[in-house]
């Protein structure tokens, strides 16, 4: 698994956020399409990509999109 | 002693029952003088279940009931009941463009397909008596209203919805009644592998007008009055359970 691959993955989920808005930096809660819908949508996406999923506090502990990477990577 | 909801020389067959409403409905019955079947796959949980069962004359099953084997033995272990609850289900949220028909198939299986088969089973072995009374544990969701990323979720029980309106005209000369509950959210173990978050469980609190998610005893409760000859008129029907959500 790749940060870069993951970033673009999970940009993906976004309709009105520009993909260049978005990266390992990026404070995701602060964004503001940012919803406990599109919570739901970077699971499912990480368990389709990835095979892993996340769970209510990973994504609520994580900050920035490398946090969630991290778990992610710590996980698979 | 008076009590228009006894189930005094009744026998129920309860589906789903080693945790949340299953669990609290099992029990229940048997407090009420239901002799009761439970099932269930989790062997352990079951059994938990079943030692706390009031009373004499019950009997556990394990079974998958996704399982055709597993559910053709069930079907054949039973004589004759009075009453079916359908309380095993589970539930996914997911966000409609990742529902699969692979994931949609697997919620569909429990929660359509499988109580399904299980009530023709047992309607076309004769297993069930005259004046009984088949409850399906339904949701708000997908008869009234849904909620993000329960598309699926709600596709079944929409399901079960048109499900029971047709079995309960097919079953009224049988003198069979057919009807679901439909709950908002229950406080049950379904969300504990899920992906949402205790605030995101405060906030949806919050949703309700009485201010509280319901509780496994309230739903068995309603299911109570619906096996009993209490509501011996009532067929087809979906009985509202859900603190006022719909209401707004």
């Amino acid at each position: 698994m790749e940060l870069q691959e993951f970033i673009s993955n999970f940009a993906d989920q976004f309709e009105d956020t520009d993909a260049s808005e978005i990266t390992k930096n990026t404070i995701f809660k602060d964004l503001d399409e940012w919803s406990s819908l599109l919570a739901l949508s970077v699971s499912a996406m990480a368990e389709e990509e990835y095979g892993v999923s996340f769970k209510g506090d990973d994504i609520r502990n994580a900050s920035t999109v490398e946090d969630l990477y991290m778990i992610l990577k710590n996980k698979s | 002693m008076y009590n228009p909801f006894s189930l005094s020389r009744k026998t129920i067959l309860v589906t789903g029952a080693s945790s949340g409403i299953g669990k609290a409905t099992a029990i229940e019955c048997s407090k009420l003088g239901a002799s009761v079947i439970i099932t269930g796959r989790n062997r352990e949980r079951l059994n938990e279940t079943f030692s706390e069962l009031e009373n004499e004359g019950h009997n556990q099953v394990i079974a998958d009931l996704c399982e055709t084997s597993s559910l053709q033995n069930l079907v054949t272990g039973i004589e004759h009941i009075d009453g079916i609850v359908h309380c095993a289900g589970i539930t996914k949220n997911i966000p409609f463009q990742f529902a699969t028909t692979d994931k949609l198939s697997e919620i569909i299986n429990l929660n359509f397909f499988a109580p399904t088969e299980l009530t023709r089973l047992l309607v076309k072995n004769k297993k069930i008596n005259k004046g009984g009374s088949i409850v399906f544990i339904s949701s708000v969701s997908g008869v009234l209203c849904s909620a993000p990323a329960s598309s699926m979720y709600s596709a079944s029980k929409g399901a079960v919805n048109g499900l029971i309106k047709g079995i309960a005209l097919d079953l009224a000369p049988r003198g069979i009644r057919v009807n679901s509950v439909i709950p908002g959210v229950v406080e049950t173990n379904i969300f504990e592998a899920g992906v949402i978050s205790e605030e995101q469980l405060e906030e949806n609190k919050r949703m309700y007008p009485l201010k509280r998610f319901g509780k496994p005893i309230e739903i068995a409760h309603s299911v109570i009055y619906l096996l009993s000859d209490a509501s011996a008129w009532i067929t087809g029907s979906n009985l509202l359970i859900d603190g006022g959500l719909t209401l707004q």
